[in-house]
This record gives structure tokens, sequence and C-alpha cells, in this order.
């Protein structure tokens, strides 16, 4: 992938405004109906369809929160993709294993499905690549809600940002760097067995 | 409450049986954090997580906020994470640096050696009362490093760690010293916090040594995500125990493991079949290990529990988790992962990315373990459900206690693990002494036979 960027810089990057074009708002309302076209094969269960939506070098990655000092936050607050431990680091490998795991009908973690709905908002473009005209690379933020509820009185709520990096392909675009920061420190959910 | 008495009728451990209560009871669960919790050897972290003078890391000790930490000189401590004025957590960050702790509710001062050094208006409002040394940080009445593992007790009349370890040493081990044999040498990557709703019981017992829970990973064995799966290989580990003789160990103090040894022919198993650097590295580890252990190097580590909630991973994957307490039917849990400090990048590389996916809430594995926990604890709390206790009756008898790994050994799966753990349990319920908590042989024989 062409980008260079690591997470912190993205971050601090986040109140960089692009100018608010038409140009920008067509390709925002393309980039939302992506997220909510990708909403739907997860919560309608389409894990393979979903794995499509994902480029063949697509780094995921969801750090662990930490309670940290004044100042520490950039530094330290979040574990760091590349190293250590996380919730996940993950490539296509590791998802389409995920994946597999669920369909092999005895991930009893999921079986029976759990009904889990994402909601994504506050979508926003921090960058596109070349240009907002003719991108072919876009650094998007957002917002999720992932409502979880699993056999009968399991319920979890998931809230947190997301900072992707999508790639313009042949059939549309694609997810080729997903950050999610859950708002969360210790995990208040017996398990992750959704996907973000 | 339940009387002592009333223990030996919840366990019966002759018998097979034990009762649904002791994993939902609201009073029993009160009196396991003053009974187990206060008394027994409990992980509290790891030395790599504070390497330097004036380094902390805030940990657990059953319901308990503690402190961890380095103070100036060096030395390790453990106290209790509450102001000795009004109970403020002095410390509510995860790990850091620092020379004192400040409260923040009236900006009481401690050292890092816990010492109360700063009290606002100390002339005027406490002169002549207020004694400083008398109200340092409550600190852990033993502790020990092992091995970089940092263990303590609140009960000051607890044996030194290695005696509470007795035979399980070996096995822990394992899981704490070098891939190539060295001794020690590990250091912590990351670590895993969650709260799960499931009784502490659950995992504890899981890792003791339950290999008979296998069926609900089959999911995982199914696809394959072991060190070999992406090169094809099915199963959620590399088998390297294939042709070794499994062993289920419970030992006196409550203890209990599941280990295997390697045949005399004692061959490395390829491994790591899509990455030659790591097949050459862990082959030399094999190599080293057996040309510095001899006969030694045949015991390979599984699982086990250190009573009463410290469980291990010793190979694949490799760490150290701690159960603790939140409610009877809520449990915190929390996994230190470990490697050897001085592996390779592409052996650190490589291993943290099969601890990501099979450990812990987000891992393949665990996942379906914590589903049974919870549902099991579920499906336990009801009246009648209580009525009808656990069956633990399984391989009753058939193990020896002649063999020279000591403890009972049984050569086939066993829940002769799980009686000798809530028979421990029961003695600490009861009050007993530390004689009768590390468990004399003799008495334990006639009890579980
Ligand atoms: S509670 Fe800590 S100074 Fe008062
Ligand atoms: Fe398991």
């Amino acid at each position: 992938m062409t980008t260079t960027v690591g997470d912190q810089d993205r971050q601090s990057a986040t109140n960089a405004a692009i100018e608010r074009s038409a140009a920008y708002y067509r390709l925002k309302a393309d980039v939302e109906d992506f997220y909510y076209h990708e909403a739907d094969l997860l919560d309608d269960r389409r894990f393979r369809d979903w794995l499509e939506l994902l480029t063949e070098d697509v780094s995921y990655f969801m750090p662990i929160r930490r309670n940290v000092k004044f100042g520490q936050q950039v530094a330290r607050e979040n574990t760091k993709r590349g190293e250590g431990i996380s919730w996940f680091d993950e490539d296509k490998w590791t998802l389409t294993k995920r994946v597999e795991q669920i369909l092999t009908g005895v991930h009893y973690a999921e079986e029976p499905l759990s009904r889990i709905t994402h909601m994504v908002s506050n979508v926003q473009i921090k960058e596109a690549r070349p240009d907002i005209g003719t991108a072919r690379e876009l650094d998007v933020t957002s917002r999720f809600l992932v409502y979880q509820n699993r056999v009968e009185y399991e319920t979890y709520i998931f809230v947190g940002r997301r900072n992707d990096t999508l790639r313009l392909t042949d059939t549309g675009w694609k997810i080729a760097r997903r950050e999610i920061l859950l708002e969360q420190n210790i995990l208040l959910a017996k398990n992750l067995t959704t996907f973000f | 409450m339940p009387l002592r008495n009333d223990f030996d009728q919840l366990v019966d451990v002759k018998g097979g049986f034990i009762s649904r209560e002791i994993f939902v009871d609201a009073d029993i669960y009160r009196q396991e954090l003053d009974k187990v919790f206060t008394r027994a050897w409990l992980l509290v972290g790891h030395e790599s997580l504070v390497p330097n003078p004036g380094d902390f890391y805030t940990s657990r000790m059953g319901e308990e906020s503690v402190i961890l930490c380095r103070d100036k000189k060096g030395e390790i401590h453990v106290f209790l994470n509450s102001c000795r004025h009004r109970g403020m957590k002095v410390c509510r960050y995860e790990q850091g640096n620092t020379s004192l702790f400040t409260c923040p509710y009236h900006s009481w001062t401690y050292t890092t050696d816990g010492k109360l050094q700063g009290v606002p208006l100390h002339r005027t409002l406490y002169d002549g009362v207020l004694d400083r040394e008398a109200n340092s940080l409550v600190s852990v009445a033993k502790l020990c490093n092992y091995k970089g593992s940092i263990w303590a007790t609140w009960d000051k009349d607890a044996p030194d760690f290695l005696t509470y370890l007795g035979d399980a040493k070996i096995h822990l081990d394992q899981a704490l010293d070098c891939r190539d044999g060295r001794e020690g040498g590990s250091e912590v990557i990351g670590v895993h916090k969650w709260v799960f709703p499931a009784n502490w019981k659950f995992a504890a017992e899981n890792f003791l040594g339950d290999t008979y829970h296998n069926p609900s990973h089959r999911s995982v064995d199914l696809i394959g995500i072991g060190p070999s799966a992406a090169a094809g290989k099915k199963g959620r580990r590399d088998d390297e125990l294939e042709k070794a003789e499994h062993v289920w160990i419970s030992f006196p103090a409550g203890h209990g493991v599941h280990s295997a040894i390697q045949p005399e022919a004692n061959e490395y198993t390829e491994s790591f079949l899509d990455n030659p650097i790591l097949e050459k590295y862990f082959r030399h580890c094999f190599e080293e290990r057996k040309r510095r252990l001899g006969e030694g190097a045949r015991l390979l580590p599984f699982v086990g529990t250190i009573f009463p909630n410290t469980s291990y991973h010793g190979r694949q994957p490799r760490g150290l988790c701690a159960w603790h307490p939140h409610s009877p039917t809520s449990t915190e849990g929390w996994r230190f992962f470990l490697v050897d400090k001085d592996a390779p990048k592409e052996a650190k590389e490589y291993l943290r990315r099969y601890y990501m996916r099979y450990s812990g809430p987000a891992g393949m594995t665990e996942q379906d373990d914590m589903e049974n926990w919870l549902y099991a604890t579920a499906a336990s709390t009801g009246t009648v459900a209580r009525r009808y206790p656990f069956n633990y009756q399984q391989s009753m008898g058939a193990y020896v206690t002649d063999h020279p790994l000591g403890g009972d050994v049984s050569k086939q799966v066993t829940e002769q693990i799980a009686r000798g753990f809530y028979r421990r349990w029961t003695t600490y319920m009861q009050g007993g002494d530390w004689h009768e908590l590390l468990g004399s042989p003799a008495g334990n024989r006639q009890a579980a036979e």
C-alpha cells in the first residue's frame, strides 16, 4: 500500500479538514453507502461476502486502551499495531479463519449466532489521494455502535471510532487498513466474536 | 453461613459429587475471599512490567486492587491500592514511573516503598498524633519473585513460595524458563483483561487439566489456527506431543497439571512449516534444551493451575492467567503473555500473532471456553439446579502415588485433579492450618479414595 502514516499520526491529523467541496460530499456519500453495505453484510451474516470488502493486504487492528497519566495519551494510551498484544492485530488470513470458524456451526461462542446491529456515523474523509476529484485512496474516520444480543439475556454494546484507509479497486472501495478504538479499558464483554 | 461441616457435605470427593452452591452462593463467595484469597499465594505480575526504579503496575489480588512497584533502590513491593486516610485509590494508572503516589482526595503522598511521606498541614492538624510509619500503604505479608513472575500472600504464616509450589514447581518452570532450557528469562509482551459472567473456579478448573473438554474446541481444530496452519495443517496447535505419554497430576497443595513426557528417542517435531526461520530457531531451542536438561527435557508442560486462581499455558500459546473473583457469578480474567526476552524478532512477532488468535476474549479457541463457563454458571443458579451436585466421578481411583513426578499421577484423562483441588479448597474454607493446607500425602490419599 502507498500509505506510510502511522496510527498516531493519523489520529493527530483528524482535525486537518479537507475543503468541503461538491466533490467531497459526493465522495462522502459513496463512502457512507459503502459502510452501510458493509454493516448489512455483517448483520445479515454474509461473512464471506464481507471478506470480499477487504484488500488482500488488509491490516485490521483493535488496540487495548490503557489508563495513563495526562500527557501520555498519544504515546502510551493505546497498544500499538505490529507490536505486543492487542485485541486484534490481524491480516486477511486470520480474519478468513474467523469467518471459517463461525461457518463450522460448532463455534459455540457464535452458535447459535448472535443478533448484531452495526451503526456507523460521523463519517469524515480526512485525506484523499491523489486528490478529492480522482481519489484512489482515502483516509476516513467514523464512529460505530455495535449492539450484540446473544442467546437470551446476554447483551453487549460496543462503542468507539474507526480510522480506515479505503482503496478503490475494479470492484469498488475496499478496506485496506482499519483501526478500531473501542472505548473501554478492561473489556466489559466475555468475548469479541463480532467484526467491527 | 455454611458451617465447617457443611463443606464436607458440599464437597464430596469420595463419592465424586460437588454441590453447585460453591459456584453460585453469595455467602460462600464472601467466605472464599476471606479464607482462600487472603491466605494462598496469588500471582500479581511479572518483573518485566516494572523494569526500572520507580516503575509501577497496578494489579489485583482477589477482588482488591494492588500496586506492584519497584522502589528507588530497585526492590519490588506489592501494596494495597487504597489510601490509609479515607481509602481513595492512590493509583488509577495502569502502569508508569513515579517517585511518589499522590492520593487525589486529600493529597497524602506515599513513596515507592510505601511509606507515608507528605501529609498536608501536618504540623497544625496531626502533630504528635499521626504515626507516619504506622500509616504506610498496606503491604502484602510475603512476596516472591519466582523466575520473573511475582507472587504474594497476605498471610504472614504462609510457607515460602517454593514450599507452597511443592512438586508442581518443575511444571510451572516449563512456562517460565527459556525455550532452550535456560532458567527464567521470560518477559511479558502484553496483558489481556476482561470480565466474564462465570464463577472463577470454572476457569481455574479448566486449566487444572480438564482435557476432557477438548470437543468444545472442535471449530478451531477443524479450521486449523496452529503454528503450521497457514501451511495447511489442521488443529489449534502443532502437535509436538503426539508421541508423548500424557500425565495428569494432582498435587497435595491443590495444584494440578496436565503435562507430557516425550518418548526416550526425544526428537524434534516439525512445526512452522511455512516459516524456515522459525523452524530453524525452534529446532535449535529444542536441541539446546535437550542438551542442557538431558532426561529432564522429556517433560513438557501443557496446562496447569497453581491453587487457587493462577493458570498457565506452557508452550502453545504461552502465558500466565490470573482469574480474579468479581462476584459469585463474575470473574475478571488477566492473561500475561510470555516470550523469551532474547528470542529473535521473527519469533516474537510470530508468537504474539498466534497468542492473539488463540487466547482470551478475541481468541478463537478460548471464546468457546468462555461460552461454556458462562452458561454452566448461569444454569446452576436455580433453586432446583442447586439441589443437584456436579458429577466429578471421572477416572475414580485411576492414579498412582509412587510416580517420580510426585502427587497423584494419572495416565488417563481424570477428574482426580479437580477432586484434589476442591478437597484443598475445603481445607481453606474450614480454616485449616498450613500443615493441612499443604496436604500431608498420607492424609490426602485417605480423603480422596
Ligand atoms: S483519602 Fe487519601 S488523603 Fe484522604
Ligand atoms: Fe479450552
